[in-house]
């Protein structure tokens, strides 16, 4: 036992916790817990811990994957509790067992999202219908500057439902090649179809999915 | 969590420091508790998270169980524009409820710039500013901190101001007002009362008179009032309530560390210094309760970095000690241990070398002056033979950058002075290439100086600040005087020391200024990002009132001074020997030397001296 892999949920308060901050939060969840945590060599020893696919501040997830190393073995069975009893709120570890398969397997994430509207949410069926069109180029910014990303094909499933204050969507996203942010979704309505644009949306990851669909653990 | 907030967070900086939630956070059940306060910090989170002060009082008062503190920090500048926008008004951390429905609001002021933050953050609860204003009882508004050991400047805004150290005197405070709540007392008759509590100053008791000059002739207490307020300390820190399970922030803060206290106070006695006269009478802690606390915090946080704090920790006596003690834990778990604030000796070189095996960056001293003279004046026991031993002992072992603090505009500063400091930076630089052992990675030596700024309650407190033309035509000089490449020279601007100077020692007035400077938009003023001169000038214009009155003016020694009904513990007849000597070049020893009965050992319990 060396490399090992965390599942857990960050919701609430702990939305709001940056990638780069939760990193350091939680390399100290596991000094507090006493985890025998492996460290990097050199200069500036760093706790070996790595985030799958990180998280935008703000969005919510029941899914995320953790890697780690371990310099002994522990109980994997007890270690999430453990864990638990020294998180801040919000943070909540489900599971940790030794990976099977590496991150880059990953390639499609289920997700959910709340859109909001204030002054009534708009029919079902025409944001049904809207995603489904054949072409949903969105144009985004990214670290290399604008760009146009297709989203038809790049999410799918979609399912919507009647929420308070609006709509529930959920989709399937794809999470590498291109990694679409959910958000992009929402985008993609106010610049294609400005009259469906919800007041806010929230979002929450559901699963992550390997390119056959089936769930990434 | 409320739902415009929900909507706002994504869209302003860093949104983790306004939600709460951390580890060790404090939530009580709101049916359970008798009494809520607000926790205030005129600074953002990540400044009032790294106070020690905050913390202490934070656990302090939640000890008590039926007494519930939150904390409340100031938005940045994004943050507040779209509360007002969306109408949210300040909340509290823990609950998320609105500050407005506390029963207490206790605001911690540590440095005068953040006056301003005070008005907003009331302002943003949707408080009425002054406290004549606010008839009712509930919410108590009152402060505390060293920003208010000068209390007139924000007197119009306290109901009542806690001076001294809060650990005893913030429950004293805080039960009366239960009681009054309870039994339904006037605000004014629970004022009163509060008045008898040792500690306690209440503005509306003293009435300031002016000369015709503009001078104070008296500070006229009215019935009930104390001939004058003397603050509260904790006589015994071994016993005093200490945070063992502090908050562990999610998001980066200032100095996110475990803060492991020595001592109170300081033996020194740099005239130029406030906190080295208010925080009197030396009072350490043992190095058994020190290692145990430091143990605790560091197993209850997973921090890994741990710093011995107080204003000189290099004096501790039992220093060695408690680095043994301490380090035994911290070495093989991977915890650094950092001292803050080193003397340039040779005893506090070997700690820093025990101390930090692995990284070596820079170090940093406050030699404060140039010359010997100079140092002499202010007090500042540091010969140049000393600082420049230490550097050589620093860079043989490796370090390669050392950060030299200075003050220009002390009293009696002459231009050989100012000339001195770039001498001094050349000596040092001269001692790097002499002894050190790897120069092909080269040396940054960094001179910093800022504007001296007389203090309340500190033996410069009659000083004249000086003009601001004068400290930039000494910057001009010293700068033209530093001609090493290696040699970096920072300064600080004219224009904050002048208004710090101002505010520092005003007088009742100066609220007002304080107050139109806030309508004109002033918050966050010790932020550059946020300080606008041009906006203090038309504040103090606003009122009448000229800022170099109060920062460039020498007071005289018979003068009413805004802060004479406040007692620190020090003798004024002290702090005047103390400037007369500086004006002689006289050195004062030390209180471990030599005890200059200041007056402070007097609030310890009768036979216990000072340094336990
Ligand atoms: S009473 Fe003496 S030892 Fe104590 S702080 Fe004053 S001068 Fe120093």
């Amino acid at each position: 036992m060396d490399k090992l892999r965390l599942r857990f949920e960050k919701s609430g308060k702990a939305a709001y916790i940056s990638h780069l901050d939760l990193l350091h939060v939680v390399q100290r969840v596991f000094l507090r817990a006493g985890t025998p945590l492996k460290y990097s060599e050199g200069f500036n020893p760093h706790a070996i811990i790595s985030i799958c696919v990180p998280l935008s501040v703000g969005m919510e997830s029941v899914c995320e994957l953790m890697d780690f190393r371990v310099t002994r073995e522990i109980d994997l069975a007890s270690l999430p509790e453990e864990l638990n009893a020294v998180s801040p709120e919000g943070l909540r570890f489900l599971v940790c067992y030794e990976p099977a398969r590496k991150a880059a397997e990953i390639k499609w994430l289920r997700c959910e999202g709340l859109l909001e509207y204030d002054n009534g949410a708009p029919d079902i069926s025409a944001l049904a219908e809207f995603y489904s069109r054949e072409s949903l180029p969105v144009l985004r910014r990214t670290k290399r500057g604008e760009g146009v990303l297709e989203l038809a094909g790049n999410a799918r499933d979609f399912a919507f439902e009647p929420a308070e204050g609006g709509v529930r969507l959920r989709c399937t996203v794809s999470a590498a090649e291109p990694a679409v942010n959910p958000e992009l979704l929402v985008r993609a309505l106010e610049q294609l179809a400005p009259e469906l644009k919800p007041d806010f949306a929230s979002w929450k990851r559901l699963e992550f999915y390997d390119k056959d669909m089936t769930a990434f653990r | 969590m409320d739902k415009r907030l929900r909507r706002i967070l994504p869209t302003v900086q860093k949104p983790a420091r306004y939600t709460g939630g951390e580890y060790n956070e404090i939530i009580k059940d709101k049916r359970d508790v008798r009494l809520r306060m607000a926790f205030c910090f005129p600074d953002t989170y990540e400044i009032g998270m790294s106070n020690l002060g905050m913390r202490i009082l934070y656990g302090c008062i939640n000890a008590v169980p039926e007494f519930w503190c939150e904390r409340v920090f100031a938005p940045w500048g994004d943050m507040a524009e779209a509360m007002r926008r969306e109408n949210i008004p300040l909340y509290a951390l823990e609950s998320g409820d609105p500050v407005g429905e506390f029963d207490v609001l206790g605001f911690s002021l540590g440095y005068e710039m953040a006056y301003p933050t005070v008005l907003d953050m009331l302002d943003m609860a949707g408080l009425p500013l002054r406290s004549a204003e606010r008839r009712e009882l509930v919410p108590l508004v009152f402060a505390g901190g060293t920003g208010i050991c000068n209390p007139e400047p924000m007197a119009p805004f306290m109901d009542l101001m806690a001076l001294g150290e809060g650990e005893e005197l913030d429950l004293e405070i805080l039960r009366l007002f239960q009681r009054a709540r309870d039994e339904g007392w006037t605000k004014r008759a629970f004022l009163l009362e509060a008045a008898k509590i040792p500690g306690v100053y209440l503005p509306s008791l003293y009435e300031p008179v002016y000369n015709a000059d503009g001078t104070l002739a008296e500070m006229k207490p009215l019935p009930g009032a104390p001939e004058r307020v003397t603050k509260r300390i904790v006589e015994d820190l071994d016993r005093a309530y200490y945070p063992t399970a502090p908050i562990v922030p999610s998001t980066e803060i200032v100095h996110d560390r475990v803060n492991v206290e020595l001592f109170r106070g300081c033996v020194r006695g740099c005239r130029f210094c406030q906190a080295g006269y208010a925080y009197r009478p030396i009072r350490a802690r043992s190095p058994e309760t020190i290692i145990a606390q430091g143990i605790e915090s560091i197993k209850n946080t997973g921090c890994q970095e741990a710093t011995l704090l107080s204003l000189s920790s290099s004096d501790y006596r039992r220093l060695g000690e408690v680095c043994d003690g301490l380090l035994e834990y911290c070495e093989p778990r991977s915890v650094s241990l950092s001292l803050p604030s080193l003397r340039a000796d040779n005893f506090s070189m070997e700690l820093m070398s025990r101390l930090q095996k692995v990284r070596r960056g820079g170090l940093t001293f406050a030699p404060e002056a140039g010359t010997q003279r100079l140092r002499d004046v202010i007090n500042k026991n540091v010969t140049e033979e000393e600082l420049l031993n230490t550097c050589r002992i620093a860079f043989e072992g490796g370090w390669n950058g050392i950060k030299l603090y200075f003050m220009l505009g002390l009293p009696t500063e002459t231009d050989e002075d100012v000339v001195g400091i770039a001498e001094l930076a050349d000596k040092v630089l001269h001692t790097w290439r002499k002894y050190s052992p790897h120069k092909q990675r080269g040396v940054r030596i960094t001179v910093s100086t800022s504007c001296f700024i007389p203090k309340p309650h500190s033996p410069f407190q009659w000083e004249p600040q000086v003009t601001m033309d004068e400290y930039r035509r000494r910057v001009k000089l010293l700068r033209e005087n530093i001609r090493a490449r290696n040699v970096q020279y920072n300064w600080h601007d004219a224009d904050t020391s002048f208004i710090e100077a101002a505010l520092s020692r005003g007088d009742r007035r100066v609220g007002e200024v304080i107050e139109a400077a806030w309508r004109r938009g002033a918050r966050m003023e010790a932020w550059s990002d946020y300080f606008d001169f041009k906006r203090w000038l038309a504040a103090f214009a606003d009122r009448g009132l000229d800022p170099a009155f109060y920062a460039t003016r020498e007071r005289g020694e018979d003068e009413c001074l805004p802060w004479s009904r406040v007692n620190m513990g020090v003798k004024t007849e002290l702090l005047l020997r103390e400037r007369h000597r500086a004006y002689e070049a006289r050195l004062s020893p030390d209180c471990r030397v030599q005890c200059s009965a200041c007056g402070a050992s007097e609030l310890l319990p009768k036979g216990v001296r000072c340094d336990g």
